[in-house]
């Protein structure tokens, strides 16, 4: 090759500039909507054991230790970040982080465990959440009506117009 | 002072070696964008190489899978020592999400021994050249386990008739019931 050709590499090789990224020396930040480790919240995680269900590695272990408390466990050694956890969680308690540097020497690193406190039903003498649930049906629209049958009912927004309810009224007693 | 001679001049360069055994090439696709000019991994000593024979490092891509078990353990024996293996991706690391086929034996480290584990489906390049550089020790590792305990029963879990006090300690008796 002649020096020419390489001057012209040299001048290409220039144009372009630095283009490697400074990562181990400056944090590297992932896309807004990468989904690296997923995070539990204790506080809002009520048991209900769907992101077990819904997890295609079957990662997420829901075991109940005595009847008071239930133990949801996250291994995350095969974890492929799919976020259907987050997804199926009716609380929000599970959120996909942007944490990706989770390199380590021992896989057990990567376990999360929340130790959940249940109340048990009187019947049936399984788990469930205590009053907390409950008082957030109520703030959903269910009101505690049937005293005596400890019933919950569906708080109804319809409305019906007086002249149709009227008429089916009328029907009923042809 | 030979040792830490040793250390410095020939502790840094790491020759890596790629397997994969099984795996979707995901995982091969972000290595290879680990040494691109991008991410760089060459300014650090780490290169690929195409022979076991010569590398330090083996990076293994894919689970370990019923076909590909003996040719990966062979690879792994030609490696001279010392060696460090990485396992790269979930199915390297434990099993992928199809650890239940037939096919598939489990993690890599039901056949060779791992030293370090990359977790991502699949890592990023900084994710692999994070997991390279804490094998180094130029960084800490982040990753702990997170355990929330639940603080205290209000319901005494044990029914106090069968406590019995022994010293400073109060047994239960019928602990296995539990």
């Amino acid at each position: 090759m002649s020096l020419k050709s390489k001057l012209g590499e040299t001048l290409i090789c220039l144009k372009a500039g630095r283009v490697t990224l400074p990562y181990p020396a400056q944090p590297a930040r992932a896309p807004e909507h990468f989904r690296g480790r997923p995070i539990f919240d204790a506080s809002k995680c009520i048991g209900c054991a769907g992101c077990a269900n819904n997890c295609p590695a079957r990662e997420i272990l829901v075991y109940d230790v005595c009847q008071e408390i239930r133990i949801l466990q996250y291994l995350g050694r095969r974890c492929t970040y799919c976020g259907r956890c987050a997804d199926v969680c009716p609380e929000k308690a599970i959120t996909m982080s942007q944490a990706f540097e989770s390199a380590t020497n021992n896989i057990g690193d990567l376990q999360q465990r929340l130790d959940l406190f249940m109340s048990t039903c009187q019947r049936c003498g399984r788990c469930f959440k205590p009053a907390s649930v409950l008082e957030e049906l109520k703030m959903k629209g269910y009101r505690f009506d049937d005293l005596e049958n400890e019933r919950w009912i569906f708080r109804s927004r319809a409305r019906l117009e007086g002249d149709a309810v009227v008429d089916d009224v009328a029907i009923e007693l042809d | 002072m030979w040792k830490n001679l040793c250390e410095k001049m020939f502790g840094r360069s790491l020759w890596v070696y790629h397997a994969n055994s099984g795996g979707c090439n995901g995982c091969d696709i972000e290595v290879l964008n680990a040494l691109t000019p991008y991410y760089d991994a060459e300014r650090f000593g780490i290169k690929l190489v195409g022979s076991p024979r010569h590398a330090d490092v083996m990076l293994c891509q894919g689970p370990a899978m019923r076909s590909t078990a003996t040719a990966l353990k062979r690879a792994y024996e030609a490696m001279p020592a010392p060696k460090l293996v990485f396992a790269i991706g979930s199915c390297a690391c434990g099993g992928g999400i199809w650890f239940d086929s037939y096919s598939v034996i489990g993690p890599v480290e039901k056949i060779i021994p791992v030293n370090y584990y990359v977790p991502g489906c699949p890592p990023r390049p900084e994710a692999i050249i994070y997991g390279v550089a804490v094998a180094l020790g130029i960084v800490e590792k982040k990753v702990v386990p997170v355990e929330f305990q639940a603080q205290e029963l209000p319901i005494p879990k044990y029914h106090p008739d069968e406590l019995r006090r022994e010293g400073e300690l109060v047994v239960y008796e019928k602990a296995e019931k539990v």
